[in-house]
């Protein structure tokens, strides 16, 4: 494609190009520009919920993952009204679930906490809604801990496109709203996950752990202790972060993590 | 003849028959449904538990859904009935006779207090009415034996204009089209300039050209009966008394856009409607104008589904309405694309309201300004009014559009108004300043609710039923709209108990202003209407309930003790604060 060819969107005043087919987070990534996102990932279809991702453009509100890039958007995404407007989106998954950091084997490997950082919040501001939700460690080697589950959908993403399956999906309405299992029984240990699943892996969250490997990678070490947030290529650093971050393979053999035997 | 005679089971309809024989859809049931209709269980469960009318525990023989609507429903009723009869709500009784329970409007609000029995609607109840129901469920009398008159559901047409006062012969818009061409029928409702009369109000002709052009292996007609905006009830009275226009409406869309099929997606409410939309589509078979070689026009052959909904309100939303078409729970689509290109299966899809496709089958048999000669310059034709609330004559009044408030008021006889909410909950609050605005487009755009509230109403309550119903409805696909409704509701709780502070009036505000500018969909942009409006025109009655009007933490201590007080088994004046 000559240079002349090349559609621009801007982005906070920057020419930002982009391709047909493109959404404005597309764009901004391959720019290496972050725009805050939970539900999105590089990869898996594009699916708009999570709402931390609302840019303005041209003045209309809408989310950056699933607006298609066209020319002649002009596109606010870092400015402090925005980052006001996603602080209180976070607040928000924070109080409806119950998300307990420090005692959370997730915490400094987490995307919601990080995010959290990253926008400046520093406590949940709305009421607490306290939900009474399952915990299914049915799995020999999974465990789902619905507190901290935030309805991304990335596992149930991850399943259906990537690991060809159908694991997961969100039943109920509103607040009631849960992740559930498709398994005869209901339970994950019935389904046909497996610990090498993207969808096992996925979850952006502490709210799908892999059992009998807790804690191994000390606080401080952690993805998020090393990683900004806002580094557009995380995504491979935090998929691979068991080995990323221990220096043998040790940590394999170890036993009894948080939900360990 | 019906061109899909045996169609396997669709998973709203198959959930329905099972919830009716069973009383409750169990885990054992969401498989063995999967497996008949070869659908993965999650999918199953997740419809199950998105519908509000499908329940995962059993309900009573006799199960009762009160609508909590301000203008048909009454919950002192139903709390009167669940004293009678010795049941909690939403707690079956243990000898599993009864069950009684809430769910939003039904849209009998020119009927007066109203509820669903076993799925049946039930109208103009009262103190007497609930002392008669004690002993006949006591008694377990069937409710087919009941007094018919507490079924009956009148039209209540107060006032007939271009659409109701006019004579329809079936067939007649299809003999147009295939008499004169598709063009010209397409060109009569642009030059008509019809729009939407679900409420967005989109240019008719300009979405039936997107959809025609549109490739596509299949096109599809959906009928939008989801009539779920609270106060509007003016498609039940369509489908009741004019069925055939809006199938003929249906057919000519068909016609003109190159659809084959076309659906219509009835509110579950109006599942009493069914067998006569089904007779009146076996009478248009019967007349070849449904069918194949429609009218003897080879090619021309198109036929019409209906799908029953259970209990969800948005699944009004065109897209929702989809996905529940699709089997699936009513979650709104990522736009673009819109229907128009992908919308069922992912084809070209028109959606339109059932005013619309009614309003479109008069007018391609019409003069040219039969329809465009009335109205206001942006709002041609005429408009159904659903009317209720406090006021003589509810019921359906159809003026042309640019009509007045006050006008509307005059004819229904509501006196002593102290506000009227125009557009359902979704719609907006006028205040008696407002009153010589028009119904159009340009100044009051409704769908047709119009619920009328004078001054023995409490308007807070009012809203706060409002942020009930919103945070009830709330698919919960995005965060803004599914926690922002709940903090909302929570914060009107809050005033309406007298707990709230100026500080929970400026996070009202801000909460409103994120759900309404950051949700996925229009139920979440118009959920914060209400409050909004409500603080601006009514800001008094929002001040008078304030327990400190300077700012104070928002811990509202009453309300975190509730927990205590329930293990306690305690609800005396001592346990409250």
């Amino acid at each position: 494609m000559s240079e002349s060819d090349m559609k621009n969107i801007k982005i906070d005043g920057v020419e930002v190009p982009f391709e047909e087919g493109q959404t404005i987070m597309d764009a901004a990534l391959a720019a290496n520009i972050y725009i805050p996102h939970l539900c999105h990932k590089p990869g898996l279809s594009p699916h708009g919920s999570c709402k931390l991702c609302t840019v303005d453009v041209n003045g209309r509100s809408v989310s950056s993952c699933t607006m298609p890039a066209s020319e002649g958007q002009v596109v606010e995404n870092d400015t402090p009204a925005l980052k006001e407007v996603r602080k209180s989106i976070t607040q928000m998954l924070f109080v409806e679930g119950n998300h307990l950091c420090p005692s959370c084997e997730k915490t400094g490997d987490c995307t919601l906490q990080a995010v959290a950082y990253h926008l400046d919040m520093l406590d949940g501001h709305y009421p607490q809604f306290y939900p009474r939700r399952e915990i299914d460690a049915s799995h020999p080697s999974l465990v789902i801990d619905r507190d901290r589950c935030i309805m991304c959908e990335l596992c149930v993403r991850a399943s259906r496109e990537v690991d060809g399956k159908d694991v997961f999906a969100i039943s109920g309405r509103g607040t009631s709203c849960h992740l559930i299992v498709n398994s005869p029984t209901g339970k994950l240990g019935d389904s046909d996950i497996e610990v090498d699943d993207l969808a096992a892996h996925i979850c952006p969250v502490g709210a799908i752990l892999i059992k009998d490997h807790g804690y191994e990678v000390p606080i401080g070490r952690r993805t998020f202790d090393l990683h900004s947030v806002a580094e557009t290529d995380l995504g491979e650093i935090k998929l691979s972060k068991t080995k990323h971050h221990d220096e043998s393979d040790e940590a394999d053999n170890k036993e009894g993590g948080v939900y360990g035997a | 003849m019906n061109m899909n005679p045996n169609p396997s089971p669709h998973l709203l309809h198959a959930l329905h028959e099972h919830q009716q024989k069973y009383r409750f859809v169990s885990n054992q049931a969401i498989n063995d449904i999967a497996s008949q209709l070869n659908l993965p269980r999650a999918q199953v469960e997740a419809v199950t538990e998105f519908y509000s009318f499908f329940h995962r525990t059993p309900r009573g023989r006799f199960d009762l859904l009160f609508s909590n609507c301000t203008s048909c429903g009454d919950l002192e009723l139903m709390q009167l009935l669940c004293k009678r009869l010795n049941v909690e709500t939403d707690q079956t009784r243990a000898d599993g006779l009864v069950s009684i329970g809430q769910t939003s409007c039904i849209g009998m609000c020119d009927h007066g207090a109203s509820a669903l029995i076993n799925g049946r609607p039930m109208t103009g109840m009262d103190e007497h009415r609930i002392e008669a129901m004690v002993e006949l469920i006591e008694a377990e009398v069937a409710v087919d034996e009941w007094p018919s008159e507490w079924f009956e559901i009148k039209d209540n047409v107060r006032c007939a204009g271009l659409l109701l006062s006019e004579p329809f012969e079936s067939g007649s818009a299809l003999k147009m089209v295939t008499a004169e061409g598709v063009e010209p029928a397409l060109e009569k409702i642009k030059f008509s300039e019809l729009r939407g009369r679900g409420g967005a109000g989109f240019n008719t002709a300009q979405k039936w050209k997107f959809c025609q052009e549109a490739v596509g292996d299949a096109h599809y007609v959906v009928c939008n009966a989801d009539e779920g905006e609270p106060g509007t009830f003016k498609d039940r009275v369509l489908l009741a008394s004019h069925a055939d226009e809006v199938f003929e409406g249906m057919t000519l869309c068909g016609r003109v856009i190159g659809a084959k099929r076309g659906y219509l997606y009835l509110r579950g409410e109006y599942r009493y409607l069914l067998p006569h939309l089904e007779q009146v589509l076996e009478d248009r078979r019967g007349s070849g104008l449904l069918g194949e070689a429609i009218l003897g026009t080879s090619g021309f052959d198109f036929d019409i589904d209906i799908v029953v909904g259970a209990g969800a309100y948005i699944c009004g939303e065109e897209s929702a309405l989809i996905e529940s078409m699709e089997q699936k729970p009513g979650h709104p689509r990522i736009r673009p694309p819109f229907p128009v290109t992908h919308g069922y299966l992912g084809q070209p899809t028109v959606l339109n309201n059932v005013e619309t496709l009614a309003a479109a089958a008069l007018i391609v048999t019409h003069d040219e300004h039969w329809f465009r000669g009335v109205g206001t310059m942006q709002s041609h034709g005429s408009k159904l009014l659903s009317i209720s609330g406090d006021c003589a004559r509810p019921g359906i009044y159809e003026y042309p559009f640019g009509v007045s408030i006050r006008q509307l008021l005059d004819e229904c006889g509501a006196q002593d108004v102290q506000a009227v909410q125009i557009g359902g909950p979704a719609g907006r609050l006028v205040h008696p300043s407002d009153f010589d605005h028009q119904i159009a487009f340009e100044d009051v755009a409704t769908g047709g609710s119009f619920m009328i509230y004078d001054h023995s109403r409490d308007l807070l309550e009012v809203i706060h039923n409002f942020c009930n119903f919103f945070a009830h409805e709330s698919c919960g696909f995005c965060t803004p709209c599914r926690v922002g409704t709940t903090l909302l509701k929570n914060g009107m709780d809050k005033v309406c108990s007298g707990h709230a502070t100026a500080h929970d009036l400026d996070e009202m505000k801000r909460t409103a202003a994120i759900v309404n500018r950051r949700s996925h969909c229009g139920l979440g942009v118009t959920a914060p209407n209400a409050i909004v409006e409500g603080l601006k025109c009514f800001p008094e009655l929002f001040e008078a309930k304030l327990l400190h009007k300077e700012m104070e933490p928002e811990f509202n201590l009453d309300a975190s003790l509730a927990e205590a007080r329930m293990l306690s088994n305690r609800d005396d004046a001592e346990a409250h604060l």
